[in-house]
């Protein structure tokens, strides 16, 4: 057993590598001491993503996991660690020497109408990183933008309208067609069916299945939603305040999770009976969280979460627990796990 | 040959969405007032740009011609332009009043016996001249400054604030005066720019520049929100250069508002021109302005109230005109203005 959370092995199958990332934001500081208080938004996380897998973070809002998709695709600057993608070291490449690495990794936002300029019409929309990259003439362009059309499932009578003619759901389309016009390797997908109808999630849902399928894309899949990340995810992380707390196969983690507060976050998941589960198991106790997310400004000494865990005993608050890497390639940051290590 | 759902079909796939412009446009037109204000600029500008024709074919004149002992025929009798004044101290001279007849004098005389009439008609070019393109190029720079430095943050943003500060800490007019005054006598160099002492890009160019921050302050505002929204950070993920970003991402988001600051500014301009000239620190004699025309007639207030009083009504038509299009044209491009009660 190692208790080394950073990811030593060179796998060559490992497109994207995030070594200790923390992004730290500065506060106005009080005005009378002039000292400064640091938002840690991210907080000395380590995950790799593997080519072709899907990645699940979720979190409560506000435990940074947004924050970490920006961070793993350079869209804001990193205060501390380092991220690779597919081999290339990119934690402090300027803007200039990022933009041949950008057409590589794409990010599917959450709120489609903010996603989308409200006064630029939806082919020009997803034919500008197109135009950016210089892809070629106007006509090739023009194809490549149909083609993407097509392959979301927007027809070409779509390609002059303006965003707000479209539904929510056809608006994500237009986003995800924006982000696979460079042909990426990677997809960091912020929440980006927790803005839809429920009825549409799951077209959405699908369409990143299929689309995964057919380019044999990478997906980072933030959502504050198991039911979601458990659908679409290989491997799941559980944030809680700017800290990876459990990392883990999906089977194994919904199977028996090991950190209190993933436990919490599935009790909070509602059962259903579809007949198929064995009705010799147990029904699931719902727990419960006390009091709210602590500030992230002031986080708690110890273990973050000692102050809501129902577990939580002396040393919780006195020692932080790093995340710890099972041989089994389960990965959990807690003293007293709730599923013995091995 | 095509059946009923093959010719529904085809006009469904042609179909091209009226853009944001051409949506507010139909907009503006629908609305009535900024209609009329609209035909009320036209005519005054048309007037205005006719000046040489009336001065030359109608009036026989020119509206720098002094004639300080000239006569001319009124009601079949040739009677002085200027006379010797009869009341006071018997100082000065009063000139004719209006005749209302447009061939000569149709509103008097000033007091050099120029055609108060011609006068108003190439001061109206001056000024709206003036008006405009001050305003022009006041939206541009202070879209321009606004955008960067709303874009950029950090030091680019704290300079350029700054220095929009100094502008704005200064009472308007006293800067303008300032600036005017300095510039009158030599002109102003600005590296490749350089503008004549007596011209009237001189005033332009004073105008613009005490009102850049007013414009780009509100633009700075807007940037600041908008650079947060996640298209322009998907316009950053796809690898787009900063300018890039700023020309087709912010650009066509806070160019209604330029547009409508635009009357708004004119009107403003003018009025800024008007009392500039007025204070004899804006259009240079001989160049007449709407402005220089009332002070012309200051002297006359009690016996040719007509020499300032025609201009004013000029002004104040056509800022008022130019502030209800400006009304509507905000309508037009920002609905939610509207819905607010506007301001």
């Amino acid at each position: 057993m190692t208790t080394d959370p950073r990811p030593r092995t060179d796998d060559p199958g490992v497109l994207l590598r995030a070594t200790d990332v923390t992004k730290h934001y500065a506060l106005r500081g009080d005005s009378l001491t002039r000292r400064r208080k640091v938002l840690r938004a991210v907080d000395g996380v380590s995950l790799e993503v593997r080519g072709g897998e899907t990645l699940g973070i979720v979190g409560e809002s506000g435990c940074g996991k947004s924050t970490l998709g920006r961070c793993l695709v350079r869209l804001t600057d990193i205060t501390g660690g380092r991220v690779e993608f597919d081999g290339q070291d990119i934690t402090t490449l300027s803007a200039r020497r990022l933009r041949p690495v950008r057409p590589g990794m794409q990010l599917v936002f959450q709120d489609p109408q903010a996603s989308l300029n409200p006064r630029r019409r939806a082919g020009d929309i997803v034919a500008e990183p197109l135009l950016i990259h210089r892809y070629g003439d106007s006509a090739a362009v023009r194809r490549r933008v149909a083609e993407l059309f097509d392959v979301v499932g927007l027809s070409a009578a779509h390609l002059d309208r303006y965003p707000h003619e479209f539904s929510g759901g056809q608006r994500q389309r237009i986003g995800i067609a924006r982000a696979l016009a460079t042909s990426p390797k990677l997809i960091v997908a912020d929440e980006p069916v927790s803005a839809l109808d429920v009825s549409i999630q799951a077209q959405v849902l699908n369409l990143f299945a299929d689309l995964q399928d057919e380019f044999g894309l990478t997906y980072v899949f933030i959502a504050h939603d198991l039911g979601v990340v458990r659908h679409v995810s290989d491997r799941i992380a559980v944030m809680y305040l700017g800290e990876i707390v459990e990392l883990a196969d999906t089977e194994t983690l919904y199977g028996a999770p090991a950190h209190p507060y993933t436990e919490a976050l599935m009790s909070a998941v509602p059962e259903i009976d579809d007949g198929t589960g064995d009705p010799q198991a147990p029904r699931r106790e719902r727990i419960v969280l006390t009091g709210d997310v602590p500030d992230p400004v002031a986080r708690p000494a110890g273990c973050a979460f000692h102050t809501r865990c129902p577990y939580a005993r002396e040393l919780c608050a006195v020692e932080r627990p790093r995340l710890a890497v099972t041989p089994s390639g389960r990965a959990v940051a807690c003293h007293y796990p709730l599923v013995a290590a091995g | 040959m095509s059946t009923l759902t093959d010719q529904l079909a085809v006009p469904e796939a042609r179909r091209r969405s009226p853009g944001p412009w051409r949506t507010a446009a139909a907009d503006l037109s629908r609305n009535r007032s900024a209609v009329a204000a609209a035909l009320v600029l036209l005519v005054v500008v048309t007037v205005a740009l006719l000046a040489p024709l009336y001065a030359d074919h109608i009036a026989h004149t020119n509206p720098f011609q002094s004639h300080v002992s000239g006569t001319t025929v009124v009601d079949g009798r040739t009677v002085p332009v200027l006379t010797p004044s009869s009341t006071g101290l018997g100082l000065g001279v009063t000139p004719i009043g209006p005749t209302w007849d447009f061939g000569h004098y149709f509103l008097g005389a000033d007091n050099q016996g120029r055609d108060v009439m011609a006068r108003l008609l190439y001061g109206g070019r001056t000024s709206l001249f003036i008006g405009v393109t001050a305003a022009l190029l006041c939206c541009v720079v202070g879209t321009a400054v606004g955008v960067v430095a709303g874009y950029a943050g950090g030091v680019v943003d704290s300079v350029i604030s700054r220095v929009l500060d100094v502008i704005w800490a200064f009472p308007v007019y006293l800067l303008a005066i300032c600036l005017s005054v300095v510039l009158l006598t030599d002109g102003l160099s600005l590296g490749p720019v350089t503008v004549e002492a007596g011209s009237l890009w001189l005033p332009v160019v004073i105008i613009a520049a005490i009102y850049v921050p007013y414009v780009a302050r509100p633009m700075r505002g807007q940037v600041l929100v908008l650079r947060n929204k996640e298209f322009i950070q998907a316009s950053i993920g796809s690898g787009a250069p900063a300018l890039r970003v700023m020309r087709r991402e912010v650009l066509p988001n806070v160019l209604p508002t330029a547009i409508v600051f635009l009357p708004l500014m004119t009107a403003l301009a003018m009025l800024t021109e008007s009392a500039l000239s007025f204070l004899s620190v804006g259009v240079q004699p001989p160049d007449a302005s709407w402005g220089t025309i009332i002070e012309d007639g200051l002297g006359l207030l009690y016996t040719r109230p007509t020499v300032t009083i025609a201009p004013g009504l000029l002004i104040a038509l056509t800022t008022a005109a130019l502030n209800v299009l400006g009304d509507g044209v905000r309508d037009a491009l920002d609905p939610s203005a509207r819905l607010r009660g506007g301001v």
